[in-house]
């Protein structure tokens, strides 16, 4: 198994989530594993390996609290990219501790998957995952500091109460604060997981609430943050320069006259290694960034391509629109006969879409900082997955894992690309030639022509009314890509069950793959992000079709309130979707009046567990710009953690998917990017940015995360509302290449 | 050796090449990593700083021009007393970011707004900011922040009218 497909099974067992991690209790085992909570003991130092063992006056029930004199400290485990959850998972914790949040210092846990558990910031996981073990942390926490004051006071536990970090005694009107109490609970026994009390959300004082990111004083004020930032004493630049056409090696490159340019400590060619998905290429190494970039331009290097990729947007499409008449090679949904209920259909509509490549574009470019040193490999690293990373910096140099440590750094921007670590497995190969810290830096460049790119796709749909307008059958035929003919690309797959699988008698989805080599990945909201695009596109026009009231179709899409997939509480759940789409349809008062030119559109989507609606109101001038001037979002995540981190991620999501259905795509020739920096791949600024409304239903259900789901419904809301201003149906991705632009 | 004026002090540069990126010089040797790199090509805004006042983008800005000015980064706009500026603390009151790379660039921006016009429309504001992109999608609550900042301006102005020399009114 190479990287690319590592990231492939990684994304699929994120799809199989919704069942292994179906909200239950955590087995005792687990808990324990988890929070190094042994059955009548208390294991200190348990919790952060390498460190000295405690003093006795600090209260370390798990990994994830740490209490004494000075403070409560909670630990952020999972990598912050930009989805808050430095601030929101501690806030679990808190919440259960009952501390108040100003007393509450925050910091980012060190890499340890034995300790904290699987550490990922993706597929919207970090709370669905962590809810259970950081509400438990923290209750268990709170259980033995009010038993720890109980015998101070005197007084029976079931007397105490506690908030605000204290253990409060009503009766006598005494108090006792968390961090006097560190001592006297270190030495008590842990209670049993079962033994714990969880609040109900009618008792949150915390979770709810706006809180203010924990970084962000820091963030103002400019200190280093980000893996951008990591320096160390000593510490070389490198840049690392790969082939145009990924797969392309080394053949030979002038590093005589390159190490004789000034500000150049050395230059050579690395072997590449697709295990641990690093490509071949030419590393320079310099006193500072700009002397690594500025001898970069008078490298040159000979590749040999004959194993490289030739990919070729314009072949493929052709070769698309070839296939898309004929049956394709997997049917990953085939409920009922779609292809008879099509036949004796009243009204059959037939509709072609497609969407091309897309570039992550997180605004920090890919970084790393390594350090070989003591034995050990020593890595700064800005990544989504970095127990993976660690795996594959020790694979490459036959190191064992213990002897690889990475530290974990804020990133500018994930999106899904630091989900695959080439930056952390490069710079490893590089400062493994060294005696000194090195970071690596890409160049914006280096970052748009080796992403792990959003496949673009195809769909050929076809759907079936019968005389009263209700949808009969449905077929989609999905052409998407593949490295090795057989298994579609991270990010091109079709899940079973993907709506409307599961509400019609006859629905099926037909799956094609065409060869592609250059790697591709997780893109926020993996294949949602394209496939809401083509899916509610075609129920709107299936609508149209039928005379009906887009609202009315889609109620009567989902029926009666159930779960679609019985027993997984991370299903889509009828009741939960037609929710969503009244309060959004309400809110932004569908079904008004509109001025000539501009309409309301809607699109609902179910991914990540979130139930998600949008609707866009769009006004297009006859040269085909548009202006977006609110898009009203309604969301059923659950309970919500953090209101402001959760109100900026729907924002931020509108904007996102708005960005890039309007001007963004990626094509490629002979296995080579097109677009190089921002200036071919334009992003949304501020004054094109609408007014965005978010409503929560803050169903009682378990919470699942919210980096992603708002994503997908963005897009088709969009283009069906131009559709009703218009009478112009887009069936593309980005909408620029039909001559939209935006006001 | 080049000399640079920034945040109010002197600093010596070693790097000879007139023509390095004045972003480069800030982060690697000057130890300045608030502005950040995005681009290297002046599309993004991410490494703007102030130059004599207005904000220019440091990745495309050789050394040697800005040797001629004075230099404000993101480090330099809290005051001795530690104290956020008004832009700095709408940032934090409005919990602005979300991950947070571009924003020491858009602050960068507002505080030049801001110190012209220190009562900017939606208009104004979003031709000021058009240079930085936020990949993350924050726009509106920038746009919130800064009118916020502009309101506190005002008012700080004229609760010690001195500072400014005179009632604002």
């Amino acid at each position: 198994m190479n990287a690319y497909d590592d990231l492939q099974s990684l994304a699929e067992r994120m799809d199989a989530l919704p069942i292994d991690i179906a909200p239950r209790k955590l087995s005792r085992r687990r808990f324990m594993q988890l929070t190094g909570v042994v059955g009548g003991g208390l294991m200190l130092g348990f919790t952060l390996k390498g460190r000295e063992a405690q003093a006795a006056s600090t209260f370390e029930p798990n990994a994830f609290i740490r209490i004494d004199a000075d403070g409560i400290l909670i630990h952020a485990k999972n990598p912050e990219v930009g989805q808050g959850v430095k601030t929101s998972l501690p806030m679990i914790v808190a919440e259960e501790l009952d501390a108040a949040w100003d007393d509450v210092t925050v910091a980012q846990s060190p890499v340890d998957e034995e300790a904290f558990g699987f550490q990922m910031a993706g597929g919207s996981m970090s709370v669905p995952m962590n809810w259970d073990v950081l509400r438990q942390s923290g209750a268990a926490a709170r259980a033995m500091l009010v038993g720890a004051a109980a015998a101070k006071l005197g007084v029976a536990a079931s007397e105490l109460s506690t908030r605000d970090s204290k253990v409060i005694h009503e009766a006598s009107g005494r108090s006792l604060h968390y961090t006097e109490l560190a001592d006297a609970a270190a030495a008590l026994p842990v209670p049993e997981v079962d033994s714990l009390r969880l609040k109900g959300t009618d008792e949150y004082r915390l979770l709810g609430r706006r809180i203010t990111g924990v970084d962000n004083e820091a963030l103002v004020r400019g200190e280093a943050l980000f893996g951008i930032d990591q320096t160390l004493p000593g510490m070389k630049f490198a840049t690392y320069s790969k082939c145009p056409a990924v797969g392309g090696n080394v053949v030979s490159a002038n590093l005589d006259a390159v190490k004789a340019l000034p500000g150049v400590v050395d230059a050579f060619a690395i072997d590449g290694n697709e295990a641990v998905g690093l490509l071949p290429g030419v590393a320079i190494v310099a006193d500072s960034t700009w002397a690594a970039i500025r001898a970069r331009r008078e490298l040159k290097v000979e590749w040999d391509e004959s194993n490289a990729a030739s990919d070729s947007w314009s072949a493929v499409s052709a070769k698309a629109e070839e296939l898309r008449s004929k049956p394709g090679a997997t049917r990953p949904v085939d409920d009922g006969d779609a292809d008879a209920a099509l036949e004796v259909a009243d009204k059959r509509l037939s509709a072609y879409y497609t969407y091309h490549f897309a570039s992550h574009a997180q605004l920090e470019p890919q970084n790393c900082t390594a350090w070989s040193h003591d034995g050990i490999m020593e890595l700064w690293a800005p990544t989504q997955l970095p127990g993976r990373g660690r795996q594959a910096v020790a694979d490459l140099l036959s190191l064992e894992k213990a002897q690889v440590t990475v530290n974990q750094l804020r990133g500018g921007g994930g999106f899904g690309r630091r989900l695959h670590n080439d930056f952390m497995v490069e710079v490893a190969a590089i400062a493994n030639r060294l005696d000194v810290p090195v970071k690596l830096q890409w160049t914006r460049e280096d970052d748009m022509s080796h992403d792990t790119f959003r496949a673009g796709g195809f769909h050929q749909v076809d759907a079936g009314l019968d005389a009263e307008g209700r949808i009969t059958a449905w077929r989609d035929r999905f052409i998407t890509f593949s490295r090795d003919g057989q298994r579609p690309v991270s990010g091109g797959s079709l899940r079973p069950g993907v709506f409307p699988a599961g509400v019609l008698e006859n629905c099926r989805y037909e799956q094609t793959a065409l060869e592609w080599k250059t790697p591709c990945g997780p893109w926020r909201a993996p294949g949602s992000n394209v496939f809401g695009f083509v899916e509610q596109s075609f129920i709107h026009e299936l609508a149209v079709a039928a005379g009906r009231d887009h609202l009315e179709v889609l109620l009567e899409m989902f029926g009666e309130p159930r779960w679609l997939a019985e027993g997984n509480p991370r299903a889509l759940h009828t009741g939960r979707a037609a929710g969503v789409v009244k309060l959004a349809a309400e809110k932004a008062g569908w079904g008004r009046e509109m001025p000539e030119g501009r309409a309301l559109g809607l699109a609902f989507y179910f991914s990540h567990a979130g139930h998600i609606a949008e609707v866009a109101d769009v006004s297009v001038d006859a040269g085909r710009k548009i202006t977006v001037h609110r898009v009203t979002a309604a969301a059923d995540v659950g309970p919500i953690i953090n209101l402001s981190g959760a109100e900026n991620q729907v924002q931020g999501s509108i904007v996102d998917g708005l960005s890039t259905m309007l001007g963004q795509s990626v094509t490629f020739e002979k296995g080579r990017v097109e677009q190089s920096n921002f200036d071919a791949y334009p992003m949304l600024r501020m004054a094109n940015t609408p007014a965005i409304d978010v409503h929560f239903i803050e169903s009682d259900y378990p919470p699942t995360g919210l980096g992603e789901p708002a994503l997908p419904p963005l897009a088709p809301a969009v283009c069906n509302a131009i559709f009703t201003a218009t009478g112009h149906r887009i069936r593309t991705m980005p909408i620029a290449n039909e001559g939209y632009s935006i006001a | 050796m080049l000399s640079l004026k920034i945040n109010g002090e002197e600093r010596k540069v070693d790097d000879a090449d007139p023509s390095t990126p004045l972003l480069w010089v800030l982060r690697d040797e000057l130890g300045l990593v608030g502005a950040k790199f995005g681009c290297g090509i002046a599309r993004c805004g991410a490494c703007t700083v102030l130059l004599d006042g207005a904000p220019v983008r440091s990745c495309s800005v050789p050394v040697a021009a800005a040797a001629e000015g004075e230099v404000t980064t993101i480090e330099g706009l809290a005051d001795e007393s530690d104290e956020l500026t008004p832009v700095q603390q709408a940032w934090v009151d409005l919990d602005v970011a979300q991950c947070g790379y571009c924003q020491a660039g858009q602050i960068m921006a507002a505080t030049a707004l801001l110190a012209r016009d220190p009562d900017p429309d939606d208009a104004a504001i979003d031709q000021a900011m058009a240079g930085n992109l936020c990949r993350c999608g924050t726009y509106t609550r920038i746009r919130e922040a800064v009118k916020v900042a502009a309101g506190r301006a005002w008012e700080a102005r004229k609760a010690s009218p001195a500072r400014d020399g005179g009632d604002p009114a």
